[in-house]
């Protein structure tokens, strides 16, 4: 088991080398550079911007320096865009904040999503199964962009209860309406998969034989199928976990979070190429680390996978 | 009257009191005093030589103050120097500063501004309104932009503390109009050379103006409280600025709507006749100092076809500007049947042709030309139109589609994202392209000189009588005979279909008082706001 992390973790290194080298030179054959202005840049000011943050370097020179400032400074350099900031201090300040509602929505999508979904499976075809797929349809078709806007119009304008947007570590009532926004769709999708692997293990061999021996059904359920049916719900969860904790350019830019799903698009947009490249490398390793976690997790729930 | 002007030598042209917030009789001031203002995209920089933006100016006018500001018309009132002397030959501005202080105590001088402006200028600073100083027409500005002079050859000069020299290169109109844009605000040396980039930071960032940064959490809000070292201070009435980062325009509505946001002001296209009619107080349109129009590539790069003036012409006469303005804008603005914004201070309507048409004796024409040049149902013209990703955008070339699609075009939309539309203007990669220009100071030579020979003009438009005119307005008494003549050969020539004039649709809390409604630059102050009890 320990070889097999270890053997994982060494193949994660080339690869965000790899991740790093390639999103560089796509980044650098899309059309437009950070400086392209429609009133454009007179062209000595121009080769003073290249020269300031060594554009004007050959690109394996560029590649090379950048990745020297990663691995010996954990450097990621200025942002083009917001030159009052360094890429490392973006990171800070938007991360914290894209993670707080990641994990908030991802506890709140698996939580209601597999209680939903376990009570549809259990008393299936009853008004409670009925029930949580009409509440996980209804969840399915609203989309965040969606979701987002309705929450605002009856929680800020209707009822002022909530604020409209912005963001506080020290006041909750600001990370609500995105949580709820975040977490919706994904619940729905949660709930169907419990269900349907719920359905399936609760009709097999071993549930039938733990009931003829007299099981009580609470431990059945507990003890024999929830594990198993798990297994799905999980390989689902674990690329759902990196793409909430690493945030939604949605969520950010409607309820103005400032977290970090905004600025990775943001930086794209504006060629703004330390940026895009800091938080890709970001959500790259995070991508690695969760994935061979996932893997982890599906030896300790089913004894039958082995490495 | 020259005669006048040679015997008065150095006039003091400016001593006039500052300019302040003042409620009216009668009005009883409200306990809150604090501001929150709507801002589109996130804060990009605080540091007034290296913004490039119009959200961080709003900002950065409260955190600075430069030689003039604006009163609530937009005029050009005594902001850090108190008053001006102008040389005979118009090549010398001298400034007498006031007795002001940065928010950290220290007097500013004039050694402020020459460290700023020689800071704009330095390539080492990189800056990308570097331009500006060269737009300024300071002495030398040009070389040392492009690195040749140093920046210490830069023609501004701290005679004294409280004195600023400034040397032009050749007689400009404008001059004093540029003194209120960020690029010209003085900024502490000091506190630069100790903090490096991470000056503008809350807690480093010292200013000279009404207001002083109290936090700036990007994508989210910057709040901005009373500065109290502010000359004026006694004078200041809001107490608290707050910018609120909202993206989209809908979701900023409703928190308006719900008080969170105090002043919004850009309603989405199509919704202000209805905001009106339901908020009639609040739903303010005026204009705004930016025209929009659809640019022709005449260079080698272009089309033939479009190298036909009356190819030109038709496409321009087709045009329906009233159902642009009426049907999709909704929001105030104005046909555009020339290219400055009509507003603009000095400038005078040129007589153009086609504006006193009907559309349909517009459409006669446009039919005529094309036919005559060539273009019928057997040989339809066919171009391409080149505009960025944005809703309005797209709504408005939809309709021009449909407009030249009934004189015979076929018209193919091209949308593409902001970095790679500027990249092929820019390179002349395109056949028609949109294009809009907001005035950087309040005159018509910020709109005219695109079109320069050696001007930005995409579409390679040249004309060396236009070049002549626009060097002449720099010396003239009264350029706007210049600017006039000027419209009337760009449309003569139809380098560009202008489309319409910006107007700038608010919604303004009715309890927020001294919005400069009357100012085309949009600039404002929150000093010179104040917020009554209701």
């Amino acid at each position: 088991m320990l070889a097999y992390v270890l053997r994982r973790l060494a193949v994660a290194i080339p690869t965000l080398l790899l991740l790093i080298v390639i999103s560089y030179i796509l980044m650098h054959f899309a059309p437009g550079g950070p400086f392209s202005k429609d009133r454009e840049v007179p062209a000595a000011v121009l080769a003073n911007l290249n020269a300031k943050y060594g554009l004007d370097d050959p690109l394996w020179k560029q590649i090379w320096d950048y990745l020297y400032g990663i691995v010996v400074h954990f450097d990621f350099g200025p942002s083009f865009v917001y030159p009052d900031l360094t890429v490392n201090q973006l990171i800070a300040k938007g991360f914290p904040v894209t993670l707080t509602y990641g994990i908030l929505s991802f506890l709140l999508a698996v939580l209601v999503g597999v209680i939903l979904g376990v009570t549809a499976a259990i008393w299936h075809n009853s008004w409670l199964d009925y029930l949580a797929v009409g509440i996980s349809i209804g969840a399915q078709v609203l989309p965040n962009f969606v979701m987002a806007p309705i929450l605002l119009l009856i929680f800020t304008l209707w009822y002022r209860l909530l604020p409209g947007g912005g963001w506080s570590f020290s006041d909750p009532t600001f990370w609500i309406m995105p949580v709820i926004a975040l977490a919706t769709s994904y619940m729905a999708s949660i709930t169907r998969i419990t269900r349907s692997s719920m359905l399936e293990v609760l009709g097999s061999n071993h549930i039938r034989t733990a009931r003829a021996k007299g099981m009580p059904e609470r431990r059945v359920i507990l003890r024999h199928a929830l594990k198993p049916a798990m297994l799905p719900v999980i390989s689902y969860l674990g690329p759902v976990f990196v793409s909430m904790i690493t945030g939604s350019v949605v969520i950010d830019m409607f309820f103005s979070t400032g977290g970090i799903g905004k600025s990775f698009v943001d930086s794209a947009l504006n060629r703004d190429y330390a940026v895009m490249m800091g938080v890709t490398i970001l959500l790259g390793t995070l991508t690695i680390l969760f994935n061979l976690l996932v893997d982890i997790l599906y030896v300790w729930i089913d004894p039958k996978i082995r490495y | 009257m020259t005669k006048f002007f040679a015997t008065t030598a150095l006039v003091t042209v400016l001593s006039l009191p500052v300019y302040a917030a003042q409620p009216a009789e009668g009005e009883k001031l409200a306990e809150d005093q604090s501001l929150s203002f709507w801002i589109l995209d996130a804060i990009k920089t605080l540091d007034p030589q290296l913004t490039e933006s119009r959200t961080d100016s709003d900002m950065i006018r409260q955190l600075f103050e430069g030689l003039m500001t604006q009163d609530d018309t937009g005029a050009m009132v005594p902001g850090m120097a108190e008053s001006h002397d102008i040389s005979d030959d118009k090549l010398t501005y001298t400034f007498h500063l006031r007795d002001a202080k940065w928010s950290n105590g220290d007097p500013v001088t004039a050694g402020d501004f020459v460290y700023a402006w020689r800071r704009a200028a330095d390539p080492e600073t990189a800056s990308e309104y570097a331009w500006f100083v060269e737009l300024m027409n300071l002495e030398n500005a040009t070389a040392v932009v492009k690195g040749e002079a140093s920046p210490e050859e830069l023609g501004v000069t701290a005679i004294d503390d409280k004195t600023l020299e400034v040397k032009l290169s050749k007689p400009t109109p404008y001059f004093l109009k540029t003194l209120d844009h960020a690029t010209t605000y003085p900024v502490p040396q000091k506190v630069i050379e100790e903090h490096g980039q991470q000056w503008t930071q809350p807690g480093n960032l010292v200013g000279n103006g009404a207001y002083v940064l109290k936090s700036h959490d990007l994508g989210v809000k910057a709040t901005a409280v009373k500065n109290d070292q502010y000359y004026d201070a006694e004078n200041t009435i809001i107490d608290e600025v707050n910018f609120i980062t909202v993206n989209d325009q809908n979701i900023a509505l409703t928190r308006y709507q719900a008080g969170e946001i105090d002043w919004f002001n850009l309603i989405p296209a199509g919704q202000y006749p209805k905001l009106k009619e339901e908020f009639p107080d609040e739903a303010i349109s005026v204009p705004w100092a930016c025209s929009y129009g659809y640019v022709f590539n005449l260079s080698e790069k272009g089309p033939e076809a479009l190298k036909d003036l009356r190819v030109r012409q038709a496409l321009s006469y087709a045009i329906d500007r009233d159902i642009i303005v009426d049907k999709v804008l909704q929001g105030g603005q104005k046909p555009a049947y020339y290219w400055t914004h009509w507003a603009m201070e000095g400038f005078e309507e040129p007589e153009i042709e086609m504006a006193n048409w009907t559309q349909p004796e517009r459409m006669e024409k446009a039919r005529e030309l094309l036919t005559e040049a060539g273009y019928g149902p057997d040989n339809p013209l066919k171009l391409k139109l080149m505009y960025n990703t944005s809703e309005d955008h797209k709504k408005i070339a939809i309709a021009v589609q449909q407009f030249w699609k009934a004189i015979g075009v076929e018209l193919t939309l091209e949308n593409y994202e902001w970095k790679v539309f500027v990249d092929k203007g820019n390179n002349q990669d395109f056949e028609v392209q949109r294009y809009a220009w907001c005035a950087d100071y309040n005159e018509a030579s910020t709109f005219l000189d695109w079109f320069r020979t050696d001007g930005d003009n995409n579409g390679m438009w040249s004309n060396e009588e236009y070049d002549q005119l626009l060097a002449d307005a720099a010396t003239e008494e009264n350029p706007a005979e210049n600017y006039k003549k000027m419209e009337q050969l760009l449309i003569g020539d139809m380098a560009l279909a202008p489309v319409y004039h910006y107007a700038q649709p608010n919604m303004i809390k009715p309890d927020l008082r001294g919005v400069p409604l009357d100012n085309v630059m949009g600039d404002w102050y929150a000093k010179e706001l104040y917020r009554v009890a209701e």
